[in-house]
């Protein structure tokens, strides 16, 4: 059967839930052989392995963690060329489709951006997009070359599958291009103790009607009830209210969770393009005229300083 | 020497009209209003910031697309960049980002350039990895995603939020920089601006220009192929409630009944 190379996004060796569905998808199309670099990168392999990896390569040097991108580049061609695989996934975060882009130039190859879904096809794997802000949905594969393609967070289930995931040390040359972008200095993100925004099953934002900083701790007692991950519109970040790491939309984070609330945010295209796609979104928003409630399966039309906190009593007395 | 900046700019049609594709699935820019993609705005604010802390620079705006394209070469101009390149030619029609980032490199080459500034991603395609792609071709440093950028002897130096950190970047000239749409509020031309910008120069490129042959680019060059494209189904419409002071209460109901709580 044809291998998959998986790029693994892990942090010290945990790895990040997104790799886990990328090897759903890639065991629809192949046996998915993972791809893990950097500090902790063989201790990824038992995860990996529960998740349907069959083997794990890995290779571990300080250019990782010291140069911007082009060291995972060289690392993910000189396992591409190991492996000859029928398809190269790499997780949609910034830096994924970076690595990912650079690698299908390398290798001659197209490549395909945020799918949304994969499946096997005749003429290789089917990619599905979402696209101009989530109102179409395009099917499309790459014609030349071994498929590349990045795949959004919550495109799939994570699924156990038990297999070998033997470990194998990859044999990485670094390109003299490797040490052109020197990280000089990285202050790593607080830990809210929440769910990664991308990742989490729920999602709770608000918008410009919070009205101030302070007034975000309402968002997140909401988010804590529900076990929630906090986002915010444009309009909230810009007035600096919440930080820019949260931001939902166009040029902040793409969300696709189970369930979407939206307070005080008006819906704007460029919000939309964000979180569109996620399963059940709920808004309350004073204005029944806000274009959000266009795409609700639940609205209530109302002052959030109200909704919210009832709401968030409601929750934490039907858990006990 | 004067330190010679190309700016990556794009005409995309307009994000709050109504998007959509063409019969060969490419996406339609003749129906609708397109303008400068606005993430690309920030890549000119930032160029041109950078122009004027320099002793001596020359900031050009580059596109590659339809006569209508001359639309967005013009905004950058009236902002204050002082010459634009056009890259036109038929065959371009349906060039992925593959093909367009051969087009950028060439047309860059043959510019001369110092620095590349591009926006974080476009507005219509939002794929993001252009700028990746440049400094592939182009074989030097990536400096992508920048928050905050500056230039100081040959030295590129920036701010890259990611994920899980915030980290410094620092290269050396000739760079790919990408800036995002937190470096900076983009100026509004001015009405000298874009009186000035009509006298300024446009020149016009095609393939032939760059020694790219037709098979290299455009729907039959590209690298991938969309197969469909269906207009997502309109959500089904929702409940929506008034809040009589039991709204709260009532959404928690809701969300019980989907098993959320
Ligand atoms: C290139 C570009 C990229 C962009 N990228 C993004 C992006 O990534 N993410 C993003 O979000 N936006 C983005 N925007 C901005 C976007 O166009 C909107 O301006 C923004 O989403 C508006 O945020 P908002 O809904 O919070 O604010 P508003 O549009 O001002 O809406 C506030 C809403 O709150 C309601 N409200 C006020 N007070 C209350 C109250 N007490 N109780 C209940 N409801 C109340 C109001 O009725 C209103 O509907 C982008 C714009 C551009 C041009």
């Amino acid at each position: 059967m044809a291998e998959v190379l998986v790029y693994v996004d892990h942090v010290d060796g945990a790895v990040r839930k997104p790799t886990l569905e990328l090897l759903t998808l890639a065991r629809r199309i192949g046996e998915p052989v993972a791809v893990a670099l950097g500090n902790g990168a063989a201790d990824t392999a038992a995860t990996l392995a529960e998740h349907g990896a069959t083997r794990v390569l890995t290779h571990d040097a300080a250019e990782y963690a010291d140069y911007l991108v082009v060291p995972k580049v060289d690392a993910l061609q000189a396992a591409h060329e190991a492996v000859s695989p029928a398809a190269v996934l790499v997780p949609s975060s910034a830096e994924g489709k970076e690595i990912a882009a650079r690698l299908a130039l390398r290798i001659g190859s197209g490549i395909i951006t945020d799918a949304i879904d994969l499946e096997a096809g005749d003429e290789g794997p089917v990619a599905t997009q979402s696209v101009f802000a989530a109102s179409f949905t395009t099917k499309s594969r790459v014609s030349k070359g071994t498929p590349v393609i990045t795949v959004k967070p919550n495109s799939a289930a994570v699924e156990a599958a038990p297999a070998a995931g033997a470990v194998e040390a990859l044999s990485v040359t670094f390109s003299d291009k490797a040490t052109g972008t020197k990280v000089t200095g990285r202050t790593a993100r607080e830990s809210t103790g929440r769910p990664e925004l991308t990742e989490a099953a729920i999602v709770v934002s608000g918008g410009r009607g919070v009205g101030g900083a302070e007034n975000f701790a309402l968002i997140e007692a909401l988010a804590d009830s529900l076990g929630a991950a906090v986002g915010a519109s444009r309009a909230a970040v810009d007035a600096g209210w919440y930080p820019h790491t949260n931001q939902v939309g166009q040029t902040g984070k793409s969300v696709s969770p189970q369930l979407y609330i939206a307070s005080g945010i008006s819906g704007a295209i460029q919000h939309r393009a964000g979180m569109q796609t996620s399963k059940t979104i709920v808004a309350v928003n004073k204005d029944p005229e806000a274009p959000i409630f266009e795409l609700v399966d639940y609205g209530v039309v109302g002052d959030l300083f109200d909704v919210v906190p009832q709401l968030t009593e409601e929750i934490k007395s039907r858990k006990g | 020497m004067s330190l010679r900046i190309v700016v990556t700019v794009k005409y995309v049609p307009d994000a709050t009209g109504d998007r959509h594709f063409a019969d060969d699935l490419t996406v339609d820019r003749d129906d609708v209003d397109g303008l400068l993609s606005e993430l690309d705005e920030y890549a000119v604010e930032q160029a041109l910031q950078i122009a004027e802390d320099a002793d001596d620079a020359e900031v050009t705006v580059l596109t590659v697309g339809p006569e209508d394209a001359k639309d967005a070469l013009r905004k950058a101009l009236s902002m204050g960049a002082d010459k634009a390149i056009h890259v036109e030619d038929d065959d371009l029609h349906g060039t992925d980002a593959i093909g367009t980032s051969l087009v950028l490199a060439k047309a860059i080459e043959k510019a001369g350039y110092d620095l590349v500034i591009s926006g974080m991603a476009s507005t219509d395609g939002t794929m993001g990895v252009v700028p990746a792609l440049l400094a592939e071709r182009l074989g030097v440093p990536q400096v992508t995603l920048l928050s905050e950028v500056s230039v100081e002897d040959g030295t590129v130096k920036g701010r890259r939020d990611g994920d899980a950190a915030s980290e410094q970047l620092e290269a050396s000239l000739p760079a790919v920089v990408s800036v995002t749409d937190q470096s900076g509020e983009a100026r509004y031309p001015s009405f000298k601006g874009i009186m000035a910008a009509k006298k300024k120069p446009v020149e016009s490129w095609d393939l032939s220009d760059l020694d790219i042959e037709a098979e290299e680019v455009g729907l039959d060059g590209a690298y991938t192929t969309v197969d469909g494209a269906a207009e997502r189904p309109a959500r089904t419409a929702g409940t929506i409630v008034k809040d009589e002071g039991e709204g709260g209460k009532q959404l928690a109901e809701f969300l019980a009944s989907q098993k959320f709580i």
